[in-house]
């Protein structure tokens, strides 16, 4: 009896655990400090990869919700991978936020600053988890997918404008020295080496995650339907005898 | 000693953000690892395997 | 509805006309959703207490104001739909779904603007602001391109949400994200023309640019989407 593994989850898995296990080596350990942000650094290698994957899984959403209302077939397939994505992606961005916030704690002193790319950051994330109460709602299949999926699309229009009117408004507020949330970080080989090892674990990470979710997805449905035939049977059954 | 401890709680204060915030994402991804393994063994047996489009 | 409805405004006319027809019976915006307006702008009073404070502020607390009533709208413009099953009726009829929503956004707009047209007096008088010639060609044309922009996207996500259990709530969540941008740029451009904080008028027409903008992508998107999104 097969579960949702399959060779390549098995594969992307075991990338993951031994990537990760180097990012947590290399990251906490192997790389020196930074000159100028000292030990706060080693939390980039965690906060970088989850923002990126986090963006991933946007476009990810976005692109399958896009192939699900073009296809001729309406496959829902297109839907499972979509609401999958975004799963995993709203989790990612809270972790973003929160790694985001204590590196800034240690290197601003501050929890939050209102920059551009951090409220737009935050914007994303309630995007998502707004998505995902659609997602929630009643409805036949095909409908519900249809609705998540514009819903996913007109969220790609709205996250630029969101992000243009912020950068106009912190535009307004300049300060004297502009901290740019990256930090001015000159890495060394090893220290950008553990960052790509980073960005390699969390996206392989990610597709793991993905594909067993829209499998769990696809087996509730099945499974669903098959209690639905096996009750119509029955009750056909008892018409019957 | 004055000047060197609080140079050591400043150390402290680093090593606990860094090591928290590593821990907080090994928490959380692990959660949702395991959370979707255990859905999955609970669905697997509900679905013949002929019907997974996977197998 | 009125004989007429021919041609491609037809519709839309005939939606708008029946949504604005219903609220001059019902005067639900006149007798519930201003006094709530005015309600929150003195209850923002309470809230930061120093009126130097309130005077700054004025531009932005209008707009929050304008965006709470806009909710309670949309909930409202959308309750007439389910009371008379006529959104389904034109659904089965295979009527552009389209054009209905643009005859909800105009009625809509219609609501907003007139409950802004009484919450600017108010935050003159409870804020202390003052408003001049030049200021208020821009406050005006503000009004009209956020109105417009919020109208947009509160009637394309109110026909999502309304009418089933746990939707009604849902509505604010989505809609606000969305409308950050009008906000933003609704607020900064009010306080240029009610010079709050010195900023300049010249600054105020940029940021109406922008709502310009907004309410223009809305307006086409919201068009395309509506019938998908609520199409049952």
């Amino acid at each position: 009896m097969q579960s949702t593994g399959t060779g390549t989850t098995r594969g992307l898995g075991l990338l993951a655990i031994v990537a990760l296990a180097w990012v947590v080596v290399g990251g906490l350990v192997a790389t020196p400090r930074d000159v100028v942000q000292g030990e706060s650094v080693r939390i980039m290698y965690v906060h970088v990869p989850t923002a990126w994957v986090a963006y991933l899984a946007f476009v990810v959403t976005a692109v399958a919700s896009a192939g699900f209302l073009r296809g001729r077939s309406r496959s829902l397939g297109f839907d499972r991978v979509a609401g999958a994505s975004a799963e995993v992606g709203v989790l990612f961005m809270g972790l973003t936020l929160v790694t985001g916030s204590l590196w800034g704690r240690l290197t601003w002193g501050e929890f939050w600053q209102w920059d551009p790319r951090l409220t737009t950051t935050a914007f994303l994330f309630v995007t998502y988890v707004g998505y995902l109460a659609v997602r929630g709602l009643d409805g036949a299949p095909e409908q519900r997918a249809r609705r998540a999926a514009v819903v996913a699309l007109l969220a790609v229009l709205e996250i630029p404008l969101v992000h243009f009117s912020v950068v106009l408004w912190r535009s307004l507020h300049q300060r004297a020295s502009v901290l740019d949330p990256g930090g001015d970080v000159r890495m060394d080989g090893l220290m950008l080496f553990t960052l790509f090892v980073g960005v390699v674990a969390f996206t392989a990470l990610y597709a793991w995650l993905v594909l067993h979710r829209s499998r769990v997805a696809a087996l509730a449905e099945l499974a669903g339907r098959g209690e639905l035939a096996r009750a119509v049977a029955a009750r056909r059954a008892e018409a019957g005898a | 000693m004055s000047a060197a401890a609080p140079v050591a709680l400043a150390v402290m204060d680093d090593a606990g953000f860094v090591i928290g915030s590593y821990a907080v994402t090994a928490v959380a991804l692990l959660a949702l690892v395991v959370a979707t393994l255990r859905r999955a063994r609970r669905l697997a047996p509900l679905v013949r395997d002929e019907d997974k489009p996977w197998t | 509805m009125s004989g007429r409805a021919t041609g491609r405004a037809g519709l839309v006319r005939a939606v708008a006309s029946r949504d604005l027809r219903a609220e001059a019976r019902g005067r639900v915006v006149t007798n519930q959703i201003v006094p709530f307006a005015g309600l929150v702008m003195v209850t923002f009073a309470f809230a930061l207490d120093r009126e130097d404070v309130l005077s700054r502020a004025a531009g932005g607390l209008l707009w929050l104001a304008t965006t709470f009533s806009l909710f309670v709208l949309v909930q409202r413009a959308f309750a007439l739909e389910t009371a008379d099953r006529a959104l389904d009726a034109l659904r089965v009829a295979g009527v552009d779904l389209g054009r209905v929503y643009l005859g909800k956004s105009i009625a809509l707009m219609v609501q907003l603007f007139a409950l802004e047209c009484v919450l600017v007096p108010v935050a003159v008088v409870l804020y202390r602001v003052r408003l001049d010639a030049p200021g208020a060609v821009l406050l005006v044309t503000c009004m009209v391109s956020a109105t417009a922009g919020l109208a947009f996207v509160g009637t394309l996500y109110g026909g999502l949400t309304v009418g089933g259990a746990g939707r009604e709530t849902l509505l604010p969540l989505l809609v606000l994200p969305v409308v950050a941008p009008v906000l933003i740029a609704a607020t900064r451009a009010t306080e240029s023309a009610l010079r709050s904080g010195g900023a300049a008028v010249s600054e105020g027409w940029a940021w109406v640019g922008l709502l310009a903008v907004f309410a223009a992508a809305f307006g086409i998107a919201g068009t395309l989407a509506f019938g998908p999104l609520v199409d049952e």
